[in-house]
């Protein structure tokens, strides 16, 4: 059992491992010097200002992964994160302008307005799976092409800001009671000198918040309990009295409504509301792949959004030193792909480890006791 | 009562093809003589939406090909988009033809990287697919960077030349076209799609499309293709058999990605002329859809993507020609109504009736349809298939399952 754990922190290390030595060796076939593009990733990207973008940026990832991971809790592909939170950030923001509040209900119902609307663009897949056994995947992929027509439609239409407020087409902006702080004036109480122009942004504790939600709903509920155990074994689940069709909707909806959280960071935050812009895409998908860097565990998942978001910090020391900024998106890409090659190279010694022992077990001439069925 | 779904059975999938591609051009015809808009059937309509089905229906096929050899392949926009720079590197470097041969290489590598991790190491085939769109973007902005114009560059320069345009049909262009401006029904909307078929067409859609008689006949009256089906329909049995079931899923996800790659390359050539970040757009996922409605088949797949391209076009026509589509809409459900009350399913026939009502009741009131919802509605309708027809579409029956010989 122990080696199994050490195995299991060696494989994303190695991912790392592998993910640096094959962009040093594309590097070497440019004109650019790995040497240089490691060195810079290696001092500029631990300098304060891209700490504290790497952390600005971790936040939805983070979300973002864990949305993600609800579903793999349960078996469950939620592709569909990306078209949620989009269609979740759109109308929170146009709710979010709509009304005026005191400050903290004006936020709490914009976070609501998203989460619902996130469930119910995710339940959809997961009332068709329970009732016609529609691949999840498959329908998600349509649902996040829908959500990005639905989008454009509804923003141009009928939620669009007049041209003589903004000529970007985006929301109405929010009141100041909806805005978020940054945490700069606290940090810089604690002595840590922050100028004003790196913004600390206060949505990490969201983010915070959602993984502590998905800590105590997955592994401290008979809910969550449930929901593992549909996932790692829906027959023996099923037999124990689970209604699986529950489960498929409920962590849907679970899904859904953490996926409404991720596009918030801005429109909240610096950018006020909603444009093209201050939500941009492709945050479901790296979602994915923080998830399987992450392995589904909160807290593997903070370390994946953390790594990713250092990787997207450090293109910007990158491109100022006229390095190829986007050497870092490959060593994500490879990182993930080597990743979950590495796990499954583990779980299969495992399991074969495991095997082994159970023969060992029946030649010794005791009577076996078949395997338990408990979560993992 | 039977009779006629007997007599249907024993028209062979050629036969059937004609009589859909008639039907269809039947429909609009006749949308176009109810509604006047002369433009729904026009060859410059045709040509636009032929050329927008191109990518999409390669990229398609390449799914077929890995899905019936039971690999999920959702890595196909990562592959279209290596297609898409590999394609532009080698045209701009070597010309029009080692730009397509190199596109077509650069998907190839991207289905190496799924074979090496879903049939090499057994890894879940949607994460693999995952990854590889992710590892494809990064690749193709970084090979942007180095290749062309330093480290903010999205786009690569021009390509200088383009594969050749063929005419087909020299000695009929003109007397088709002058049939076609008679506005007659059904056959000057036929001789619209010909000439848009076969007049300064590019080879490429010429490639594309003859890859779909070619991927039936090797997949359906091969040995190999029997092989590689078998494998992804039951892969024990076939390994039982003495097939190399390994072999098998990497030959079809092989093809896949370079069929993938090709797609890329005619996003390339047929639209911008050059290389252009994100130029994909999310075409791989849609040629999956395609794949879907189209039942795993070539010939539904080819149906799919041309719905797709077909919707696709009608963005930037004008307002009357989209609207148009809604009393073809109207036609199809009161087809698929009569049908529905032919096989007596009472049920079906009165939502068709409902629908085409709605249809004739949204073109009445209205003057446009919303532009930016058009190029959405068959992923609606792929969404409904799914929901109301999904008894009758069959997928491979191992598609998506890792299998290791011996089962560890």
């Amino acid at each position: 059992m122990k080696q199994r754990a050490s195995l299991q922190i060696a494989a994303p290390v190695l991912a790392i491992g592998v993910a640096v030595l094959v962009s040093g060796l594309m590097l070497s076939f440019t004109e650019y010097s790995a040497f240089d593009v490691f060195r810079v990733i290696g001092t500029e990207g631990f300098s304060k200002i891209y700490l504290i973008e790497t952390v600005n940026r971790a936040a939805p990832y983070y979300i973002s992964g864990c949305a993600v991971a609800v579903g793999f809790k349960m078996n469950l592909f939620n592709i569909g994160v990306e078209g949620q939170y989009k269609l979740a950030a759109l109308l929170a923001a146009a709710a979010g302008a709509a009304v005026t509040l005191p400050a903290p209900l004006h936020v709490l119902l914009i976070m609501v307005v998203a989460m619902v609307v996130g469930a119910a663009w995710a339940s959809i897949p997961g009332v068709l799976k329970a009732t016609r056994g529609v691949s999840e995947v498959i329908s998600s992929i349509m649902l996040n092409a829908i959500a990005l027509g639905l989008s454009a439609y509804m923003l141009g239409r009928w939620l669009r800001a007049p041209a003589s407020v903004s000529p970007v087409v985006g929301t109405k902006p929010l009141a100041d009671s909806a805005r978020l702080p940054t945490l700069n004036p606290l940090l810089n109480a604690l002595g840590l000198g922050i100028p004003d122009a790196n913004r600390v942004q206060s949505y990490i504790f969201v983010a915070a918040a959602v993984g502590i939600a998905f800590y105590v709903i997955i592994w401290r509920t008979r809910f969550g309990y449930d929901l593992r155990a549909s996932g790692s074994n829906p027959e023996a689940a099923t037999a124990s009295g689970v209604d699986a069709k529950r489960m498929i909707i409920t962590a849907m909806l679970l899904s859904g409504g953490f996926a409404g959280l991720i596009g918030l960071n801005n429109i909240m935050g610096q950018a006020g509301r909603y444009t093209d812009v201050s939500v941009v895409s492709g945050l479901g998908f790296t979602g994915i792949a923080i998830a399987l860097l992450g392995r589904n565990h909160p807290v593997g998942i903070a370390l994946a959004a953390l790594l990713w978001a250092f990787m997207d910090a450090v293109q910007t020391p990158l491109s100022n030193e006229g390095l190829p900024k986007q050497i870092t998106a490959i060593m994500q890409g490879i990182t993930v792909l080597s990743v979950v090659i590495a796990y499954e190279v583990v779980r299969r010694a495992g399991a074969r480890q495991q095997a082994a022992a159970l023969r060992r077990d029946d030649d010794g001439g005791a009577a076996a006791p078949g395997p338990e069925v408990a979560p993992a | 009562m039977k009779r006629l779904a007997t007599l249907w059975s024993h028209v062979p999938a050629w036969g059937r093809m004609l009589v859909y591609l008639s039907g269809g051009i039947a429909v609009l015809s006749t949308a176009r003589v109810l509604t006047g808009a002369g433009q729904l059937t026009a060859e410059n309509t045709f040509r636009s939406a032929i050329e927008l089905s191109v990518p999409i229906a390669l990229a398609g096929l390449g799914g077929l090909w890995s899905e019936r050899a039971g690999v999920v392949n959702i890595g196909l926009e990562g592959m279209m988009a290596l297609g898409t720079w590999f394609g532009a590197y080698g045209g701009i470097a070597y010309g029009p033809w080692w730009g397509v041969l190199l596109g077509v290489l650069g998907g190839a590598i991207g289905a190496l990287l799924h074979t090496i991790a879903t049939v090499g190491f057994g890894v879940d085939h949607i994460i693999s697919g995952v990854s590889i769109n992710l590892l494809g973007v990064g690749v193709t902005e970084f090979l942007t960077s180095v290749s062309w114009g330093g480290a903010s560059a999205k786009e690569s320069p021009a390509i200088p030349d383009n594969v050749v345009r063929l005419d087909l049909l020299p000695f009929l262009k003109d007397p088709l076209r002058e049939l076609g401006s008679q506005n007659r029904f059904f056959i000057s909307d036929l001789a619209d799609l010909i000439v848009a078929l076969t007049t300064g067409v590019s080879a490429l859609i010429v490639i594309a499309v003859a890859l779909f008689p070619l991927t039936w006949f090797v997949l359906w009256r091969t040995p190999v293709g029997l092989r590689l089906r078998s494998v992804g329909e039951d892969p024990d049995a076939a390994d039982s058999l003495g097939v190399n079931v390994y072999k098998m899923k990497v030959l079809g996800v092989m093809v896949s990605g370079a069929l993938a790659g090709l797609g890329g390359v005619s996003l390339v050539y047929l639209f911008s002329g050059k290389f252009q970040s994100g130029q994909t757009g999310g075409r791989g996922f849609i040629g999956l859809a395609a794949m879907i409605f189209g039942n795993w088949r070539p010939g539904g797949l080819l149906a799919g993507a041309t719905l797709f391209g077909f919707m696709d076009s009608m963005q930037s026509q004008i307002d009357e020609t989209a609207h148009a589509l809604l009393v073809a809409a109207a036609i199809v459900f009161v087809g698929a109504g009569l049908w529905s009350a032919y096989r007596r399913r009472w049920v079906g026939a009165a939502v068709f009736a409902v629908a085409t009502g709605l249809c004739i009741y949204w073109y009445e009131t209205t003057e446009k349809l919303p532009r930016e919802l058009i190029p959405y509605f068959p992923h609606i309708t792929t969404l409904l298939v799914l929901v109301f027809a999904s008894q009758r579409l069959r997928m491979p029956a191992a598609d998506g399952k890792i299998w290791r010989r011996g089962g560890r």
